[in-house]
């Protein structure tokens, strides 16, 4: 416990700006989210008509709903999966004390300050229909033309690579913090008892950085549910058809382009219930960990 | 061979793989930046840079007014940054050097639970209230709702919470008060976790694209993210892939050259926090 400096009304001075902050712009506007969630929008917009949970359960017999629901769900496995997989093993290499390591480590990591939008850029150019590199290579090497613009699995699996792609700058940095914490006397005993390579990094070095695998799960979900707007709405726009309309996308068409406010707000519910669950867990499990975000 | 230098071949070529894989997608848009129109929809693709990146570069900066979006861009993602710094290391002071003060669990709470609100949970509402108080369109409505920062908070009391003991001690002792011993031993004391905390947090600002595009409505308003994204839209017909790169990669350097500058940090600033 730190030293007391004893001052009655310093700490609250301290505290107000961010408490207002949190209070005006965080917690009023989620309880207005549920609040608006009761209500439907009248037709000319100048009147709030109380509906119940008619919202709720327009929204659960939606079948766009489901649609967007096990959209989101597969790519967010996905993106998590992949860059997590990936991120650990390369974090692993770039770990080792090699020649040239801290040159490539950069190089790696740079994808975190590339924006989910500019990401979705770039690969909306390697995926162009007609002259990208990689539908090129693609035909080159199996004779098949990826057109995502018609098909939705191609368009799914691009914004799954783009997303992912984005995330491993942000995976390894945090794998390679996580790997400075482990006493290197650990890995060198290990290795001098005849453990491979390979067996040294299942059954230790993985255990050890699960708290950190853990953390990045958590992040990673929220990034694949929130974060990845600008990605979609760079490359597909929910397309072809709705092939990847996520959640976080049909919110915002229904908010912001057919102003359905009260629908919306629904939609903003059950998110909020995605994050409070994700949350919870993320506090029982990793309750001493700082959260970056 | 030795087992050991084999091993060493096979890391070396995982990782050489790795980085083409990973670093391709910068080359080609960087390539395709210094392609003439014709050239950019060359079949098979062209993959060796050419000379109209000057061209390239000028009609992108020219046509979505790139000057006045970096303007905004660089502005928001700094006075978020400084706010946010500023405002956690004030919460996480209040939160170590002051005992159980009345109420400190329930703010402490408070702040934490912005982990718990991203902005698409209360996204309509915030628009609703950026109307009331005729902030549409305003630097106030890109700044001001990001301020407050958990993640800062539960950084910097971390780390405060190692401060030895003595040193505070020592100020109370010299009669320095509160103020004081976190402008002149404090903060000194977190420069690396500001610089990590600086890097994280001008990145997130610089990045954001869901909120700067529902909160402005003017092209003068509008931020680097949204011009890329314009510079995607304007074309009709067919996309000018050697433009659009060209703005991409405009509007990725200022994150790049601050995560250079940080990167050290960074990892330091991390592996600070673990210790407890």
């Amino acid at each position: 416990m730190q030293t007391r400096f004893t001052n009655r009304f310093l700490p609250y001075l301290l505290l107000s700006p961010s408490v207002a902050i949190v209070v005006i712009f965080l917690v009023i506007p989620t309880i207005q989210s549920l609040y608006l969630s009761f209500f439907r929008i009248s037709p000319f917009g100048d009147r709030k008509i109380y509906v119940g949970l008619s919202n709720f359960s327009k929204l659960f017999e939606s079948e766009a709903y489901w649609n967007s629901l096990i959209i989101t769900l597969i790519f967010a496995l996905a993106v998590v999966a992949i860059g997590i997989s990936l991120a650990v093993v390369l974090a692993s290499f770039l770990n080792l004390k090699l020649r040239g390591m801290t040159t490539v480590r950069v190089l790696m990591i740079w994808t975190y300050a590339i924006s989910p939008a500019l990401a979705g850029t770039i690969w909306a150019l390697m995926f162009d229909p007609s002259s990208g590199p990689l539908v090129y290579i693609v035909r080159q090497l199996f004779g098949v033309r990826l057109n995502w613009m018609m098909s939705g699995n191609i368009a799914l699996v691009a914004i799954i690579i783009a997303a992912s792609w984005k995330m491993l700058g942000y995976n390894i940095i945090f794998f390679l913090a996580g790997l400075q914490m482990i006493p290197d006397e650990l890995l060198e005993a290990a290795s001098i008892d005849g453990a491979s390579p390979v067996r040294r990094f299942f059954r230790i070095t993985l255990p050890l950085l699960s708290p950190t695998t853990f953390f990045l799960l958590i992040m990673n979900t929220l990034y694949a549910f929130f974060q990845v707007f600008g990605l979609i709405d760079v490359m597909t726009r929910g397309g072809p058809g709705d092939a990847t309309e996520v959640l976080i996308y049909k919110l915002y068409r229904d908010g912001f382009v057919t102003m359905d406010t009260g629908y919306a707000s629904a939609q903003s519910v059950v998110l909020f219930v995605f994050v409070a669950i994700l949350t919870v867990l993320q506090f029982k499990y990793a309750e001493r960990r700082v959260f970056y975000g | 061979m030795k087992k050991s230098t084999q091993r060493k071949i096979i890391v070396y070529l995982v990782v050489i793989i790795a980085l083409i894989v990973i670093m391709f997608p910068i080359y080609y848009a960087i390539t395709m930046s210094t392609l003439s129109l014709r050239q950019s929809y060359s079949y098979p693709p062209r993959f060796i840079p050419s000379v109209h990146a000057a061209q390239n570069y000028k009609t992108a900066w020219n046509t979505v007014n790139m000057g006045r979006l970096i303007l905004n861009s660089s502005y928001i993602s700094v006075v978020v940054s400084v706010a946010k710094i500023s405002l956690s290391i004030l919460a996480a002071f209040a939160f170590t050097y002051f005992g159980d003060f009345k109420g400190k669990f329930f703010f402490f709470g408070a702040i934490l639970i912005t982990h718990m609100l991203p902005l698409p949970v209360r996204i309509i509402p915030t628009y609703e209230l950026m109307k009331a108080f005729d902030w549409v369109n305003s630097y106030r409505a890109l700044t001001i709702p990001f301020f407050a920062s958990a993640t800062g908070t539960l950084l910097f009391r971390q780390l405060f919470l190692t401060v030895p003991t003595s040193l505070s001690d020592a100020a109370r002792i010299d009669g320095a008060g509160p103020m004081r011993f976190l402008t002149s031993i404090l903060i000194p004391l977190s420069r690396t976790n500001i610089g990590a905390l600086f890097l994280i947090e001008f990145t997130y600002m610089w990045n954001e694209y869901l909120w700067p595009m529902i909160i402005t409505n003017t092209p003068d308003m509008r931020v680097v993210q949204i011009g890329v994204k314009m510079l995607l839209a304007s074309e009709a017909a067919a996309a000018e892939w050697n433009v659009i790169m060209a703005g991409t990669i405009i509007a990725m350097i200022p994150p790049l050259v601050i995560l250079l500058v940080f990167q050290g940090t960074l990892l330091r600033g991390f592996a600070l926090k673990e210790e407890k």
